[in-house]
């Protein structure tokens, strides 16, 4: 009997411990788990930063490229075509990503509102080469011809869920009583919104905005057959040679934005695939550049954005 | 709250109405322009081009077609994926609401979403060149050696490895790396969600931390962790450059992970601008539509069923 009873707790001691073990050796593993997610981060980052700082000099970011096969020159048409093409998609995508988004936090409930949350959910889930395909249904094909245009409308769709939800977030961080002020000072609806939410809410806007550019500003898919390509494109010989021949400041700007352009993203995957070890060389600088460039807007933006929405929910 | 309506103010709302509308609208007059731009292929081949397939028939020159390969590719790898990245975020996503230290919690959240940010061509690039040589083809040896005699799952481990190491292998892997940003962030923001009183009730029990995150958070945040995997799902059926540029685009039977292959993405991205034929081209734009619409149902769904573990009320919790 007592012998029993020692086995019974003898078992249960047992149990005891395995139940202690296990909880021990799965929690350590999820540590551990978080650690193996890391490694790829680091290992990327800092080769990347080694093999691309060697590529960088002077030339890189003021020159041409060269023929192929030649070593030197430099990836400027791709730093133009990636700021214009940017500046392209944010002007397309600012625009009604704002008025949306305006709508959707002044009016969460309605059928309106809940479909537009919804529907912006699902948009930035499509992949971005569809976005590609269809940008080139819809501009390229019947324009006849790629441009930058194109690849700034095919970003801009992108682009615009993000911005949707990081104003639509902001402008419900603005206290109501600045709504309520304005709005019992007699101003009407729109006044309130467009001088006193709008202000109030642009630095958190414009973050949204940056952020959203980070993630465009990496993306090649969709330029693959909106921009093309196109390793000539020199914005400085473009006007220069436009007042040479007296051209109208429409015309130069036609030049600038309806022509095949090149971006860095674009650049990397077409040097990477090619036989010449210098162009390699080239590509893993422009790796570098493009992760400087997104990374650190991606994380500036977001510190910025934690530190207003502090301080909006704060006052 | 009674309104009065000032001199512009309908105009101001009819402005916002109208542009919240266009947003809506574009999403279906995406699916509406790959339809259209793909008729021509519809009508050619029907369904059986979506058909599975032992053959490989994919001839430009000749004009015929079908999609199979590159829809086997697409699933093939993105469901591996996954496999190998739930684990990983799951651990990820219990360590940070669990266990990490408040200080720690913010970097480290940070720098799992970094992955998620870092373009795509820079994961191909580093792909081609490191990873393949150093991880995936001494991978892919081991594997070939080890499971390809094996009953059923052995027909993915058949060899030989392929020499560059560029093979569905390895896009299986990019793919997981990048997607554990999408389904640890919002696997974290389930767990988080989930009523303290769940979590304090079994501790109170006697249960030992894993054994209350096993079977009390796990079980009752099941669907919102369902709609993570199904969002990351998504992301990698439409991840595209980094695919491209690891998995070999090679057209062949084998059904080998250890092979080169196709995605619905790639094949897209690498034939589209060079397309020969009208055909060819509408064929690419329908894989683009198919590619379309299967990354919005599994968008529905996961939206859906992370925001029922969100909404799931008190009340139910209570009874």
């Amino acid at each position: 009997m007592t012998h029993q009873g020692e086995l019974l707790g003898q078992r249960r001691l047992a149990r005891e411990r395995t139940r202690r073990v296990s909880n021990m050796v799965m929690l350590i593993m999820t540590g551990l788990l978080t650690l193996i997610a890391l490694i790829p981060l680091a290992w990327i980052i800092a080769y990347v930063i080694l093999r691309g700082g060697r590529s960088l000099n002077l030339a890189f970011f003021t020159q041409l490229p060269r023929p192929l096969g030649m070593a030197g020159g430099g990836v400027l048409h791709a730093i133009e075509g990636t700021i214009i093409v940017s500046l392209l998609a944010a002007v397309f995508a600012i625009p009604p990503g704002v008025l949306a988004a305006f709508y959707a936090a002044r009016n969460p409930n309605t059928t309106l509102g809940i479909a537009l949350r919804f529907g912006t959910d699902v948009l930035s889930g499509v992949p971005s080469i569809v976005v590609g395909l269809f940008a080139y249904a819809v501009l390229v094909k019947p324009m006849g011809h790629y441009s930058a245009l194109a690849g700034g409308a095919a970003l801009a769709v992108l682009m615009l869920p993000t911005i949707i939800r990081t104003t639509e977030e902001m402008l419900k961080l603005v206290p109501h009583t600045l709504r309520e002020g304005s709005l019992a000072l007699g101003a009407s609806e729109w006044k309130t919104s467009l001088s006193v939410l709008f202000p109030a809410a642009l630095n958190g806007i414009f973050t949204g905005f940056l952020l959203a550019l980070s993630r465009a500003a990496g993306e090649t898919a969709p330029l693959l057959f909106t921009t093309l390509g196109n390793e000539r494109y020199d914005i400085k010989f473009i006007v220069t040679s436009g007042i040479k021949s007296h051209q109208g400041i429409f015309q130069v700007l036609e030049r600038i934005l309806d022509q095949p352009v090149d971006s860095l993203p674009l650049t990397l995957w077409k040097y990477a695939q090619q036989p010449y070890p210098e162009r390699i060389e080239q590509a893993w600088g422009v790796a570098l550049v493009l992760m400087l460039v997104v990374l650190s807007i991606n994380i500036a933006s977001r510190l910025w954005i934690q530190v207003r929405a502090r301080r909006l929910k704060g006052s | 709250m009674s309104k009065v309506l000032q001199h512009g103010d309908r105009s101001w709302q009819a402005l916002l109405i109208t542009v919240s509308i266009l947003v809506l609208v574009l999403m279906l007059a995406i699916g509406w322009m790959l339809w259209r731009g793909s008729s021509g292929a519809h009508q050619t081949f029907g369904w059986g081009f979506l058909a599975p397939t032992s053959l490989v028939s994919w001839d430009p020159v000749n004009d015929h077609f079908q999609a199979w390969p590159f829809i086997y590719g697409t699933l093939l790898t993105s469901l591996i994926a996954i496999l190998i990245a739930l684990p990983i975020s799951l651990g990820i996503a219990i360590f940070l609401v669990e266990l990490c230290p408040a200080w720690l919690r913010t970097p480290l959240t940070w720098m799992v979403e970094l992955l998620a940010a870092i373009p795509s061509v820079v994961y191909g690039l580093w792909g081609i060149f490191i990873f393949l040589p150093v991880v995936v083809t001494p991978l892919g040896n081991f594997l070939a050696e080890t499971l390809a005699h094996l009953p059923w799952i052995g027909i993915l481990f058949s060899g030989p490895m392929s020499a560059s190491g560029s093979s569905r292998l390895a896009a299986c892997l990019i793919l997981a790396i990048m997607i554990i940003p999408t389904i640890s962030a919002v696997s974290r923001d389930v767990f988080m969600a989930i009523p303290n009183a769940q979590h304090e009730a079994s501790l109170a029990l006697g249960s030992t931390l894993w054994e209350t995150i096993w079977q009390v958070l796990i079980p009752y945040g099941l669907s919102g962790i369902l709609g993570a995997v199904m969002l990351g799902l998504g992301r990698a059926l439409g991840e595209t450059m980094a695919v491209t540029m690891v998995i070999g685009n090679s057209i062949e039977g084998s059904a080998s992970l250890l092979r080169p292959g196709y995605t619905m993405a790639s094949v897209i991205a690498n034939e589209f601008a060079e397309a020969v034929s009208k055909l060819h081209t509408e064929v690419l734009v329908e894989v683009g539509l198919v590619l379309f619409f299967m990354t919005m149902l599994l968008n529905i769904l996961a939206r859906f069923l992370v925001w029922r573990v969100a909404r799931r009320t008190p009340l139910e919790v209570r009874t």
